[in-house]
């Protein structure tokens, strides 16, 4: 049995009398890989939030990566990694640049920085482009170099907020394989998208109607119950029933 | 319609080469998908025929007007839609559909018919401050904005990007009722699946189109043998697969993965050597392409 990375229990977080996450409690275990889904409006980000120690939650509890998020959101801040698709990296600043930059607000040291980013560049395959500025790279290369830089610092865990949104079919997937490699070396990864063929590469999927989690399995075990072909199937049946608007 | 011939466009001092003669025609009342790897030229395409940037060279003509030459008529006739929200966060979702009416010279009342289907929807937040929506309806209002005027021809750039897979297929329902009413509509993406609701696309690469057909027709063009295969674990497996020398290409494809295979391979002997690595649940099937498939193998 892994241990536990994330562990909540009736999270909730209300602005106002606006319920955005209803008392959602889940688990997720050590190198599984954890796919978020649910419709824009949902409640997924605001539950990141809470799950990154950024937002405090009204109500409810959990930890993430063995700290409270509540009295521990600081710690937690320094052991995960986040990339997300509208925000990665400084488009003004260079790769080795975002590197460095990134590298000490995880609060590496400059030996390991230097050391960490050849290996870095060399397995991206990525040298010739040490000093091009991030803005001219192509989506999916920014992309892939966000990730690495997320998980440059080997967190127990990263969140990954819809990291192929807007990426061609090819480079979501060369993408997909740097997710699997990372999960080997035992980093915890939760992932939102909106493919649902990505949804079938999660170890587990839970789906979020109205802020609550209406569902969570495999994908297998999701479209068995559902009585669905595909994921995406499994996700109009359940969006279906959402009341609310965005 | 719009007639694009020659186009040429470079950026860092011609360092890069984000259009490379790219030519091709889309005719009135025809939903055109541009689609191809990141960084091929699909934006650079779109901000020259929305006339925002000027191409090196080469001629694109929007109902008959220049987009370099007649720039101002180009403007009066077409909706742009970029792919980053480019709205006035600070105003509200009225105040801003109500400046783009203004700027063309016309009202929200005016034009409300072409825009109701998709206003009723954010409707209820109309006094919303426009930075403060989720991204399904910031897109919804976008879109909006860029039809207040009702233009002839529409230019999406990935319109869809970051919406759930239900309001993609509401939104592509509302495309095929504007291309009804005759607009044109020129539209990037990244979802395969919407690639197929296009009548025609062409898929970019370098700067050029590497094909250009119906979704039917490039599928019919796919030359490869196609197979599915599912086993357990599903990455070891793509692993084992690529060891294999009979297999060209192998790729995830949602719970299943698909291979495309050389001549005289037969599925029986693939199993075998499956087994051989330990895979005793392997199931094989032929499988008809998708214009997934097709992106695949053209941009290999």
């Amino acid at each position: 049995m892994s241990a536990k990375v994330i562990g909540v229990s009736d999270l909730t977080k209300k602005f106002g009398n606006f319920t955005a996450v209803d008392h959602i409690s889940f688990d997720v275990k050590e190198g599984e890989i954890f796919g978020f889904l649910g419709a824009n409006g949902a409640g997924k980000t605001t539950a990141m939030q809470m799950l990154c120690g950024i937002s405090m939650p009204t109500t409810g509890t959990g930890t993430v990566a063995g700290y409270d998020i509540i009295k521990e959101n600081e710690q937690i801040k320094r052991n995960i990694g986040y990339m997300s698709q509208k925000f990665s990296l400084y488009e003004d600043l260079k790769v080795w640049e975002n590197i460095r930059l990134f590298g000490g607000i995880y609060g590496l040291s400059d030996k390991a920085i230097a050391e960490k980013t050849d290996a870095l560049l060399k397995q991206l395959n990525f040298e010739q482009e040490r000093n091009t500025m991030v803005k001219y790279l192509p989506l999916g290369w920014k992309q892939k170099l966000a990730f690495s830089v997320a998980i440059f610092h080997a967190p127990r865990i990263v969140f990954l907020d819809e990291p192929t949104g807007g990426v061609d079919p090819a480079m979501r997937r060369q993408f997909w394989e740097m997710i699997y490699d990372a999960a080997d070396r035992g980093i915890t990864v939760f992932v939102t998208t909106h493919y649902m063929d990505e949804a079938e590469y999660c170890n587990r999927v839970s789906i979020m109607v109205d802020g609550r989690i209406d569902a969570l399995d495999t994908p297998a075990e999701l479209r068995r119950r559902f009585n669905a072909g595909t994921m995406d199937e499994v996700f109009r049946q359940l969006a279906r029933k959402a009341k609310r608007g965005e | 319609m719009i007639e694009v011939n020659n186009l040429n466009k470079s950026y860092r001092k011609g360092n890069i080469k984000a259009l490379n003669g790219i030519s091709f025609q889309v005719n009135d009342g025809e939903i055109f998908g541009v689609i191809g790897p990141d960084g091929a030229g699909k934006s650079s395409l779109f901000r020259i025929l929305a006339s925002l940037i000027l191409p090196d060279s080469g001629l694109a003509i929007m109902n008959g007007h220049d987009v370099v030459k007649d720039y101002r008529s180009v403007r009066q006739i077409i909706g742009y839609m970029p792919g980053r929200f480019s709205l006035y966060q600070d105003l509200s979702v009225e105040e801003n559909l109500a400046f783009f009416a203004t700027l063309f010279h016309t009202t929200i009342e005016e034009n409300y018919s072409l825009i109701k289907d998709i206003y009723q929807q954010i409707e209820p937040f109309k006094n919303r401050r426009a930075g403060a929506l989720s991204g399904g309806m910031k897109q919804k209002l976008a879109l909006s904005c860029a039809l207040i005027h009702k233009p002839e021809i529409l230019i999406l750039d990935e319109p869809t990007t970051g919406v759930d897979p239900v309001s993609r297929k509401e939104f592509w329902d509302m495309l095929g009722r504007l291309r009804e009413q005759g607009i044109t509509i020129l539209v990037s993406t990244a979802y395969m699946d919407e690639a197929s609701r296009c009548d025609r696309i062409g898929l970019i690469r370098d700067g050029e189109f590497i094909a250009s057909n119906t979704p039917q027709g490039i599928i019919g063009d796919y030359a490869e043998a196609l197979w599915s295969v599912v086993g357990t674990p599903m990455p070891a497996l793509l692993t084992a697969l690529r060891g294999h020398a009979g297999i060209k290409t192998s790729f995830a494809f949602g719970d299943k993965h698909h291979i495309t295979v050389e001549k005289g391979l037969l599925p029986g002997e693939l199993k075998q050597y499956l087994a051989g690595k330990g895979f005793d649940d392997v199931r094989i099937a032929a499988v008809k392409p998708t214009v997934e498939d097709c992106f695949m193998a053209l941009t290999n």
